[in-house]
């Protein structure tokens, strides 16, 4: 009896990750998702700019590439033209949470039906590590070797807890993948946030808190470790908003 | 009887999945190199497996099938 095998959703191709990155394991979550809700064949999936880039080739359904930062935009035309059609964007914090703010703030003010998986690892990763909106204060990186200066730099962006302010959305929720029991609990939001969709309950976004080793300058243990330590405490796991069941009710 | 299979050559010997396992069947093969260069994963004990899938869940490259 098999009790473990790749989902079939994922492409059987090597990834192009760094040893220990967690994309893998949030790409391996949605395409299980893709797998259990059947909707493969009519799933578009919307690639960003940053390290995951190359999602175009690592997920079985149909895929898109946006502009940087500029996914839900993407997102909102496929889904509006093809309402029928599963419709979900795999974003990075430079990609969601800096140049695409504007587009991820506006898709959930208009509520949009779509799925937002966003990858908060608190760094730039493919450009080489330098500060990003959700680098935490104190945070070394390229571009801030003394440590993130509030005073100078500003502070992290919490995006759940800022969306959750928005009309719109209608299900937000942070998880993490740093430990099994968190990566069992990453999954089942994915699946709430697909079936959300498929419902027609409108806007969800996941923000997964993920890690970066090699830009943290840690080994990938170290790095899961410093998800509990450090970006856990400032970003703390929860439900942010649930609208789902409100309209249930309805 | 549990059966770990690994898809070796995609293998980047991150070893999440050997500290993960809470039976220590896992370990990085120092005498061999895959084709990328790594020291991929190995089980040294199978005979300790539980199938309970930990270490398949937490690889970041999905090469690993798990049977019992």
């Amino acid at each position: 009896m098999v009790v473990f095998e790749k989902p079939h959703a994922l492409a059987d191709v090597p990834l192009h990750y760094c040893p220990g990155c967690t994309h893998g394991i949030v790409h391996r979550l949605v395409a299980e998702v893709i797998d259990e809700l059947g909707i493969e064949g009519k799933t578009i999936g919307i690639a960003p700019v940053g390290c995951s880039v190359m999602a175009y080739n690592y997920f079985n359904c149909d895929m898109i590439e946006a502009a940087h930062g500029r996914a839900p935009a993407v997102a909102t035309g496929v889904k509006r033209a093809n309402p029928e059609n599963i419709v979900f964007t795999y974003q990075g914090d430079g990609d969601l949470a800096s140049i695409g703010m504007a587009e991820t703030v506006h898709s959930a003010a208009r509520n949009e039906n779509i799925t937002i998986i966003f990858i908060n690892n608190a760094i730039y990763g493919m450009t080489g590590g330098q500060m990003a909106p959700t680098s935490l204060p104190g945070q070394i990186t390229q571009t801030s070797p003394y440590g993130r200066d509030t005073d100078h730099c500003g502070f992290p962006i919490k995006v759940c807890e800022m969306l959750s302010q928005v009309d719109g959305a209608q299900y937000l929720e942070r998880v993490a993948v740093n430990n099994v029991k968190n990566v069992k609990n990453a999954k089942k939001a994915i699946k709430k946030a697909f079936q959300n969709q498929v419902e027609g309950k409108g806007f969800s976004l996941i923000e997964v808190i993920s890690t970066c080793p090699t830009n943290w300058g840690l080994t990938p243990k170290k790095a899961l470790e410093w998800v509990d330590e450090k970006m856990i405490p400032y970003y703390p796991l929860g439900v942010y908003k649930d609208n789902t069941a409100k309209k249930e009710a309805e | 009887m549990a059966k770990l299979t690994f898809k070796t050559d995609k293998c980047k010997g991150c070893g999440l999945c050997v500290d993960v396992c809470p039976k220590k069947v896992l370990t990085l093969a120092a005498d061999k190199i895959n084709a990328k260069g790594h020291h991929p994963v190995e089980a040294v004990n199978m005979d300790d497996c539980i199938a309970c899938a930990f270490c398949a869940t937490m690889c970041p490259d999905c090469i690993i099938t798990v049977e019992r």
